[in-house]
């Protein structure tokens, strides 16, 4: 289907062209006196919607326990490959053991990552997510190559409602872990 | 000075206090005995000196002013960084300008490239000297005043093909062919329009225009030129013709940066990019002092009991005001096209101004009274309104049909 916009005849008074100029002047007139939606960058800073797509950060549960498992699921499905992961072994000393795996290091190259948001939507910890850091700047290639400690710390800790790896570990010492 | 100005001993100084400062500094100079042809030297220096720094000084508040006004119009804020309201803007950009490398093309006319941003700023200056700041200060008083603003703004022509020659680049001599053009086209409405008051006041003297316009009708309305039917066309003429000559939005093709990157000015940087930027704004000051002095009653007050204001102070009122539109103006109006822009020059305002010429003799004819009015306005409206409809004939009203979109 066309789209036919329509188009009036000029009236008697359309025709001396007057109307029109004066109409034009009058509108950018009203438009001196209203207020400025300019943002002043620096100083104020834009109001992030809840579901923005930002920088790419690892999260820690609400007990600062980081939930990466490193599983590279993320790696894998990562379009341009900006994510690199070094897989590394929980000690078994340490409280958490029963995760088994960690990252070692967690690169992303913000050079490469496109926002897509492909590795928050496979995570099965959702232990990555983008949030609302969308001013990613830096001077050399290597700045822009986010390491694991920048990340947490640009993702902070987010509330969990699973405690998944609590529960396994309650279940295992109550002797319900039986599979 | 009517009687209010006695009452007021601040405004009654400030009126001729230009000249009574100039006239210190020659009575001390006189007392330190200086020789009488140096006393004229420094006369002259110091009369130039007062209007160089006065519109310098305003050139760099329009470029402020310009921003800020069309910042506003487009909701934005405008410069507001250097200084209080971003009012050292322009130092910052004159500092900018002065440090840049100034860059000549291998391939240019080196002499031609280095004369044109020096020729270009000359006219505006020339034609501030016969220009009627107020009572008794008119620079130089040419009997034939409104003649030499009309040779001179002309030479501006001669700069920007100057330079858009002598740069061998393409868009500098499409710009500068195009501002040829232009500035020929609409300087006979400009002249025309003039010619209109010369007939009415009878004389070239740009003071003799001024004094025409003083006094009140009924003690009350300005007798101003605008305020008569031809006085308001020949007006709306002068001050249209008058953005074009100065290259401003909507008329300024010579500098479309969509189509001709900066025109004349492409291949200009540095400070010699600053003269051209200066002579732009001068010009339009220029211009519209010319068009205050013509139809706006110079230095006139508008109304009678506000005359106790120095005659100076009205008169650069009435420029800034100007100014202002002519901004205003710039932020409202898209660009035309450059073939409806002569059609325009050629096929509306210069019949029109022809019609201004007649409307004019008819309103002289008639007494300068109602009876005036009632004549005068014939030959002005029928012709209007036949070439409005005949320009507006190709108005499609068809409705137009994008096939696809939905």
């Amino acid at each position: 289907m066309p789209l036919v916009i329509e188009r009036k005849p000029l009236t008697k008074l359309e025709k001396t062209w007057l109307p029109q100029i004066i109409g034009g002047l009058k509108t950018t007139f009203g438009y001196l006196r209203k207020e400025s939606v300019t943002l002043q960058y620096p100083e104020e800073r834009p109001v992030i919607p809840e579901n923005y797509r930002g920088v790419p950060t690892l999260v820690k549960d609400p007990n600062g326990r980081v939930k990466c498992v490193s599983c590279q699921l993320c790696e894998f499905v990562c379009p341009p490959r900006a994510i690199t992961i070094d897989p590394g072994e929980i000690p078994e000393a340490s409280e958490q053991a029963h995760v088994e795996k960690a990252p070692r290091e967690f690169e992303i190259d913000m050079l490469r990552c496109i926002y897509c948001g492909l590795c928050q939507e496979v995570c099965p910890e959702e232990a990555i997510f983008l949030q609302n850091v969308y001013s990613v700047t830096g001077t050399t290639r290597e700045e822009f190559k986010y390491k694991k400690e920048k990340l947490l710390e640009l993702g902070g800790p987010l509330p969990d409602r699973h405690f998944k790896w609590d529960k396994k570990k309650a279940a295992a010492e109550s002797g319900n872990g039986g599979h | 000075m009517t009687a209010l100005s006695g009452t007021i001993p601040v405004f009654a100084s400030l009126e001729g206090a230009p000249i009574a400062l100039k006239a210190w500094i020659l009575g001390m100079l006189e007392n330190m005995g200086m020789p009488e042809p140096f006393l004229m030297l420094v006369s002259i220096q110091l009369s130039i000196l007062g209007f160089f720094s006065v519109f310098l000084l305003l050139f760099v508040l329009a470029s402020w002013f310009e921003r800020k006004i069309l910042a506003r119009i487009q909701n934005r804020r405008g410069p507001n960084r250097v200084g209080p309201a971003g009012l050292l803007q322009p130092i910052a950009d004159g500092i900018k300008m002065l440090t840049k490398e100034d860059i000549v093309p291998v391939a240019a006319d080196k002499v031609l490239h280095a004369c044109a941003p020096v020729l270009i700023i000359l006219p505006a200056f020339l034609a501030m000297a016969i220009l009627p700041y107020g009572k008794n200060m008119t620079p130089v008083e040419l009997e034939v005043g409104i003649l030499l603003f009309f040779a001179v703004s002309t030479a501006t022509e001669l700069a920007v093909f100057m330079a858009g020659w002598a740069s061998l680049n393409k868009f500098s001599m499409l710009g500068a062919m195009r501002a040829v053009a232009q500035i020929l086209s609409y300087e006979l409405p400009l002249i025309l329009a003039a010619t209109s008051v010369v007939m009415i006041t009878g004389s070239l003297s740009l003071t003799a225009m001024v004094e025409a316009q003083g006094g009140y009708l009924l003690g009350i309305l300005p007798n101003w030129h605008v305020f008569t039917p031809w006085g308001f066309a020949a007006f709306a003429m002068f001050f249209i013709s008058a953005l074009a000559e100065s290259n401003r939005t909507p008329f300024d093709l010579p500098e479309g940066e969509s189509e001709l990157v900066a025109g004349h000015m492409t291949e200009y940087s540095g400070f010699k990019y600053a003269l051209f930027f200066i002579s732009e704004y001068l010009g339009l000051y220029v211009v519209c002092g010319f068009a205050v002095a013509l139809f706006l009653g110079g230095w006139q007050a508008p109304l009678p009991f506000l005359t106790f204001i120095p005659s100076w102070i009205w008169f650069f009122a009435k420029i800034l005001c100007l100014v202002f539109v002519a901004m205003w103006i710039r932020g409202t109006f898209p660009r035309v096209r450059v073939d409806h822009l002569m059609n325009f020059a050629w096929k509306f305002v210069i019949p029109l101004g022809v019609m201004v010429l007649v409307s004019a003799a008819v309103w002289h004819l008639a007494g300068r009274g109602p009876l005036g009015w009632i004549l005068s306005l014939p030959p002005l409206l029928i012709p209007y309104w036949l070439m409005a409809r005949a320009y507006g004939r190709n108005y499609d009203a068809g409705g137009r049909v994008y096939r696809f979109a939905e």
